[in-house]
């Protein structure tokens, strides 16, 4: 099962070499990372998406805890959370499919960040569901590229 | 007043009341041994080679409970070190290792003899440190002690660029030190140890399996207690050896591969299995599934990620080994429930005793060749499971675990996890260090001994009057014994026939060599060896096709042992 994890470190070299390294030795799967400074400078906040059964998510939040740089892990994906993700597409559209793309674009509230003759590039965010539809519509319309900043996440409330 | 960087070292390593460093100079580390040269204390041993230096750190660590200091130079010394840290790392052994970088302006430009450190000792240590400016230095000292000592022990590196062990600052060593967010649970969870003590009170056949935990934890003293109460047989891994008296009668010996009938058949009908610093390790289990199927399982550990890593856990305690076990005694004791409770275990023991009697552990020493169990045996006898004996990996480290009935903590000293060839003789050296005057022995292979051999000009040069015994198969005999099971002994590069005279070697080298080649020769060998106030090499010359058994094989369930 896919899994959110939440894991704040404290904000020196290597930490995310230490992370990263915990995944590959014990051949955990990282679906999507993302990592920010949070509000305190000296504490960075990343995102993991992984999946695996419950045992080897047990040990996944054991493991991400052991490291001495570690200060915090969450599962997210048991409470009420927000998921986001954005994403750039460039879509290279032939004059007959052009306005189809832009109409697209539209109704996934998706904004042109870059147009050329030839192409242009939306930038969309959301959730999983959001992002797969906006794919899948505008790949038959001939998408050229594409950029994903792996997904971030936060719990609901306090 | 300011100091130097490498007088900062110094003085952090007094104020640690660290004793000795085992180390090899080089040029990074010149600004430290400067300062070693200077300083009369702490005691600097030259190893011969950095892999021997780590390994002497470990084993005078696990034989000291203190944390072993290593210093070592940038580039090919670390690289060399590594195995030490690796093999640190598996058994749980706190270390301190310093090693010297290239100045800081260079890292990053494959100067001469840079290599990433920390990159590559991320995976075998507990934690790695760079140290970037001098005014850091000390504090990161004081954080790699403190994290190699405390929690599930370890070793830590500490890299030191050269510059940084130039550069001065003031000094104060800090006297405590508190991690925000690096806080090991020592009390176990009070509701856990009450479900923990109902299951005990409960339980009719019941097996303790203790582990390198309870040893490091110096839990021993509270582990005989626990047993005696419950009058509970005790099963000791090969890390936990000795963390149970080996003769006391409530002891069965150690489990798993190459653990004895009763024992693994014990450990396979048990009703409960209370593991104890110890990880389920598949040496211990083989075919997990079917693994002690029908007994429900407490297990205490100060790791949380060793708690249900590989085997399901009805009730998990994460805690110090003798911390928890405390807590249970001082449960146990309240109402005087366990009053008498060791006649209920009856019908248990006389089941355990007919499975001992249908298959012993025993030996032949026939008229013909001399067998590796008869050497271990005397060694045994001769020293009443007193000594300090380190072992290097194979056949000879098993019949070690098998028939050296260690008595207490801390004189059993191998390589449990990584399983390194070449540990044995320089951890017999750390060893030594820490207790000039015990008697210290290597029981090594004749493959083994000759990775790190080296180290005898150590034990020489200090007058460490380590007493090796070469168990001399002239192969390497573990590799030999699964050719001759599981490869209808295609024996394949196992042949150590071409080897040095090991008595003129150890004479070559400045010490005793001994030999025996028959049975009668044995006592005498070993008498002439413990009376010479000198490091001795015996070379015990042994029957070529000796094995290990019984045997589990590798991915079989503990019921299909082999017994012959
Ligand atoms: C560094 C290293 N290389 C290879 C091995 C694989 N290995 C395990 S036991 C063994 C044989 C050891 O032979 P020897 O030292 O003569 O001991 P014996 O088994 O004969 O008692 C080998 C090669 C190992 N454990 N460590
Ligand atoms: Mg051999």
């Amino acid at each position: 099962m896919r899994r959110t994890i939440s894991v704040l470190v404290e904000n020196e070299a290597g930490v995310l070499s230490r992370i990263a390294n915990l995944f590959s030795a014990r051949g955990y799967n990282i679906d999507s990372l993302s990592v920010a400074e949070t509000l305190d400078a000296s504490v960075s906040c990343m995102t993991i998406v992984t999946h695996g059964n419950d045992q080897i998510i047990e040990q996944i939040t054991k493991q991400l805890h052991k490291l001495i740089n570690v200060i915090k892990v969450t599962d997210l994906t048991e409470g009420d959370h927000i998921e986001r993700e954005m994403v750039l597409i460039k879509v290279t559209t032939e004059p007959a499919t052009r306005a189809e793309a832009l109409r697209v674009a539209d109704i996934f509230r998706a904004k042109v960040v870059d147009v050329t003759p030839k192409s242009f590039t939306v930038e969309v965010t959301g959730g999983d569901k959001k992002i797969d539809g906006i794919i899948a519509l505008l790949r038959p319309l001939g998408i050229k590229e594409i950029v994903r900043t792996g997904r971030i996440a936060i719990g609901r409330g306090n | 007043m300011k100091l130097t960087g490498s007088k900062i070292f110094v003085e952090s390593l007094r104020a640690e009341g660290v004793e000795v460093v085992f180390g090899y100079p080089g040029g990074a580390v010149l600004h430290l041994y400067d300062e070693i040269y200077r300083s009369k204390s702490p005691r600097h041993i030259l190893c011969r080679h950095e892999q021997g230096g780590v390994h002497m750190a470990d084993g005078y660590a696990k034989a000291t409970g203190k944390p072993g200091v290593a210093l070592v130079t940038s580039g090919p010394a670390l690289t060399n070190a590594i195995t030490g840290l690796a093999t640190a790392y598996m058994d749980s052994i706190p270390l301190v290792v310093f090693s010297g970088q290239v100045p800081t302006h260079l890292i990053g430009n494959d100067a001469f003899q840079e290599a990433d450190n920390l990159g590559l000792t991320r995976s075998c240590t507990k934690h790695n440190f760079l140290v970037r400016d001098v005014k850091d230095l000390a504090y990161t000292i004081k954080q790699a002690f403190h994290i190699a000592t405390t929690g599930r022990p370890g070793p830590v590196l500490v890299d030191l660029p050269k510059d940084v062990t130039a550069a001065t600052c003031e000094f104060t060593y800090p006297q405590s030190i508190k991690m925000k967010y690096y806080n090991p649970t020592m009390q176990g969870h009070p509701g856990q140890i009450k479900k923990a003590v109902a299951a005990l009170l409960e339980a009719r056949k019941p097996v303790l399996y203790i582990g390198g935990g309870v040893i490091n934890a110096n839990a021993a003293p509270e582990m005989t207690e626990l047993a005696e109460l419950m009058g509970a047989p005790v099963t000791p891994t090969l890390m936990g050896l000795g963390g149970f008296p080996g003769d006391h009668p409530l002891s069965l010996g150690m489990l798993g591969m190459h653990g004895r009938y009763a024992t693994n058949m014990a450990v396979n009908s048990c009703d409960l299995l209370v593991a104890i610093g110890a990880r389920f390790d598949d040496r211990v289990t083989g075919k997990l599934d079917e693994f002690s199927m029908n007994s429900k399982k407490i297990h205490i550990d100060i790791d949380p990620t060793s708690i249900r890593k590989n085997v399901h856990v009805e009730i998990p305690i994460v805690g110090d080994s003798k911390v928890v076990i405390q807590q249970m005694l001082d449960a146990m004791k309240s109402g005087g429930k366990f009053k008498g409770h060791p006649s209920k275990l009856k019908p248990w023991w006389n089941q355990i005793r007919e499975w001992q009697d249908q298959h012993p552990l025993t030996y032949e020493q026939g008229p013909g060749d001399l067998s590796a169990m008869y050497v271990i045996d005397k060694i045994y006898e001769m020293t009443r499971g007193e000594a300090i004996v380190a072992t290097d990996v194979g056949q000879h480290q098993m019949w070690t675990a098998q028939m050296y009935h260690f008595k207490n903590p801390r004189c059993n000293l191998t390589s449990g996890g990584l399983g390194t060839m070449g540990y044995g003789y320089p951890a017999a050296v750390g060893a030594q260090t820490a207790y000039p005057d015990k008697l210290v022995l290597a029981v090594v292979g004749d493959g083994g001994f000759v990775m790190t051999m080296q180290e005898v000009i150590t034990a020489v040069e200090n007058n460490l009057n380590v007493k090796a015994c070469i168990i001399n198969n002239r192969n390497l005999g573990m590799v030999r014994q699964w050719q001759q099971y599981f490869y209808d002994r295609r024996y394949s590069f196992i042949d150590l026939s071409v080897a040095p005279d090991f008595v003129k070697l150890a004479e070559a080298f400045g010490c005793v060599g001994l030999r025996a080649s028959k049975a009668e020769e044995v006592v005498p060998v070993l008498e002439k060896a413990f009376s010479t106030p000198r490091p001795v090499i015996m070379d015990f010359q042994v029957a070529y096709e000796e094995n290990v058994m019984p045997m589990v094989p590798s991915g079989a369930p503990l019921s299909k042992m082999l017994l012959v």
